[in-house]
């Protein structure tokens, strides 16, 4: 017998966000979008594209610049019984919403003692590579998987951005999808159907014994050109992907550490602070401790603010071949 | 609704006044006893404006509150020994403990939540209004907000919002003169908050927010216009606030004889005054004595239930299933 697989098609990513954010209107009267220009605009990076002709003006929702009245906005709509999508143009402009997501989205179930909950979605695009400099590409996952009530999710994949994203309209809590721009243009393959990727599920992208990448992000793809030009020189590599940083389904990650003893932390965000510094922690708190043969390595954006120069930009964060560099010398001096 | 001439109105009008001033005075009370904890915002000598406001609402509306919110959530109908459970830190207060006076609500009655952030709710307020929009309904949200809201962001974001969006919404400002120890006088240049309406093309109104009558007429012309899809109004109440901002207040920054001028203009007492014709003093004492006695009862029933316990404490952080 032959299992009956599900449909997929090659989308690019921004297709399969723009997929999910359809067939969530299209089910759910209560779902709804709102943002800067992504109406006839069809947003920044063109992602919710035609949708305005599909689901007509008062669902997608053209929004003045004002990103705390949008995200707010957003809260009270939630709590009133709909279920927004706010898009955030640069994930660096939620700066300017930050009272409204963490104060308000983040804390009103737990404040009210579960008596209401704030079900919202918030994108907002990400990363550097762009030239856009250091205020439209920074990496901020970190601010936000740091608050309890959010629950924060960064896809890596054109599957996985239309499947975590139906999952986090769905979801009751306030999430935080974080999107990277660069990814925007790739394509994978993506199913047909509304097929939901649960959050809190890491999955493992590619299986080896010698040490384990966890990755996010960009980091994902580069990762994995990583682990190809180290299997040339003999050396397999496990990469992981988390997809969901809150919360952190850490046991596959454990697992793998404890199989191959050796572990890279790649993010392209700032080192200090950082979310990696986080799976480094939960890595030698667990038992994967005693299986170490080798310190936790972090690989990660330098602590500086993203620069405008390509050659400075690629400076600043992570590259393939220095996770090459970065594995070669972990398998090797250890 | 002629709230002095209609014996039932005053009535019901000024026991809503007593009962938030007795809660209030109770909870002053339990706090210098050390019977209390952490802080909380009194809004003593402001009780016109959400008796009079909440008098213009129907079930299925919706308020957004402030940390000075224990008046709109009782004018609005929450249940006293609920509200008092949640300042004595109970299992059956509305948050479980979780949310104590700055972020008491009671969701039943349509209040979205009061706010530690002074211009938190107004976005909020906005988002409510258009959830009410899109799905064709005739609610409104009343957004209540103090003096110091009015130069945040927050403020002129969600007002905007609501005012390009024909939003259900009326915010209701509750002036009172200072934002902690900042005046109006030096907050702002211009001479009454309301005509910041202008900027946003909706209309504004200032009104003697001492007088629950002027306070639920400026009210209900904007909850009508609401209503009806003309969109939102701004209503600026100007009243006093008695006590300090919170429990740290020693009071330097306004002088004694101000406070004294303030307290002449009671609410309560003026509005007795003002109802004389219409209720016979019977009728006042009740309203007096039932309030006494709800506050009683409600303190009796809290300090009898279990404290907030701590072994579910990280349930509500996240919430379950479909919301």
């Amino acid at each position: 017998m032959t299992a009956v697989l599900p449909k997929h098609r090659t989308l690019t990513y921004s297709e399969a966000v723009r997929e999910a954010l359809a067939q969530a209107m299209e089910v759910d009267e209560r779902v709804f979008l709102l943002g800067e220009d992504i109406g006839t605009y069809g947003g920044a990076f063109g992602v919710t594209g035609d949708l305005v002709h599909r689901f007509g003006e008062r669902r997608v929702r053209d929004t003045p610049i004002s990103e705390l009245g949008i995200v707010g906005a957003a809260v009270g709509a939630a709590l009133a019984g709909m279920r927004p999508v706010v898009e955030i143009q640069f994930s660096d402009f939620t700066a300017q919403a930050m009272d409204q997501i963490v104060n308000q989205a983040a804390k009103i179930h737990f404040m009210l003692g579960g008596a209401a909950s704030v079900p919202m979605v918030l994108r907002a695009p990400g990363g550097s590579g762009t030239g856009a400099a250091a205020q439209h590409s920074q990496s901020l996952e970190a601010w936000f998987a740091h608050v309890p009530g959010l629950k924060v999710v960064m896809p890596s994949t054109a599957a996985d951005a239309k499947g975590l994203l139906l999952a986090a309209i769905d979801d009751p809590n306030p999430v935080i999808v974080l999107e990277h721009k660069l990814l925007y243009k790739q394509s994978g393959p993506v199913p047909e159907e509304a097929t939901r990727v649960r959050l809190g599920e890491t999955t493992v992208r590619r299986t080896g014994g010698d040490l384990t990448i966890v990755a996010t992000g960009v980091m994902v793809s580069r990762a994995l050109q990583a682990a190809e030009q180290l299997a040339a020189d003999g050396i397999e590599a496990s990469v992981l992907d988390p997809r969901t940083l809150r919360p952190l389904d850490a046991a596959p990650i454990v697992d793998s550490v404890t199989a191959t003893g050796r572990a890279l932390l790649v993010q392209e965000a700032p080192r200090t602070g950082g979310f990696m510094a986080e799976v480094a922690a939960t890595i030698v708190e667990s038992s994967a401790f005693g299986h170490l043969r080798a310190p936790v390595a972090r690989l990660c954006g330098l602590d500086v603010p993203i620069p405008y120069a390509p050659r400075l930009e690629r400076a600043a964060v992570p590259q393939t071949e220095d996770i090459v560099r970065g594995a070669r010398e972990l398998v090797t001096a250890w | 609704m002629d709230l002095t001439k209609d014996a039932d109105a005053a009535r019901a009008t000024l026991r809503t006044m007593w009962t938030i001033r007795r809660f209030e005075e109770a909870v002053d009370d339990l706090f210098a006893r050390g019977l209390m904890h952490g802080t909380m915002h009194l809004s003593i000598g402001q009780e016109a404006v959400p008796a009079g406001a909440c008098l213009a609402l129907r079930e299925g509306d919706y308020i957004t509150s402030t940390h000075r919110g224990h008046g709109h959530c009782i004018a609005r109908g929450a249940r006293l020994d609920a509200m008092m459970a949640e300042l004595l830190a109970k299992e059956t207060g509305y948050c479980r403990g979780r949310g104590g006076s700055m972020h008491i609500a009671d969701v039943a009655t349509g209040n979205l939540g009061a706010n530690g952030i002074v211009a938190g709710g107004v976005p909020i307020a906005a988002g409510a209004g258009l959830a009410v929009s899109m799905r064709g309904g005739d609610e409104v949200v009343v957004s209540f907000f103090g003096d110091g809201a009015v130069n945040e962001g927050a403020w002129h974001e969600g007002v905007n919002l609501a005012a390009i969006w024909d939003l259900p919404v009326v915010f209701v400002c509750e002036n009172n003169h200072y934002g902690m120890s900042m005046s109006v006088g030096k907050a702002f240049k211009v001479e009454r908050l309301a005509e910041r309406a202008a900027a946003y093309g909706i209309p504004g109104v200032t009104v003697d927010g001492n007088d629950p009558q002027a306070v639920h007429d400026a009210v209900s012309d904007a909850v009508h216009r609401a209503r009806a899809g003309q969109g939102p109004s701004l209503v600026e109440a100007v009243t006093y606030r008695w006590k300090g901002h919170s429990k740290s207040d020693k009071n330097l920054y306004r002088p004694r004889e101000e406070i004294e001028a303030w307290r002449e203009q009671d609410p309560i007492a003026r509005f007795e005054r003002v109802v004389a014709a219409t209720l016979s003093e019977a009728d006042v004492a009740a309203c007096r004595d039932e309030a006494r006695d709800a506050v009683r009862e409600a303190i009796r029933v809290a300090n009898a239930a279990p404290d907030a316990r701590a072994d579910s404490l990280a349930d509500a952080v996240y919430a379950r299933g479909d919301a």
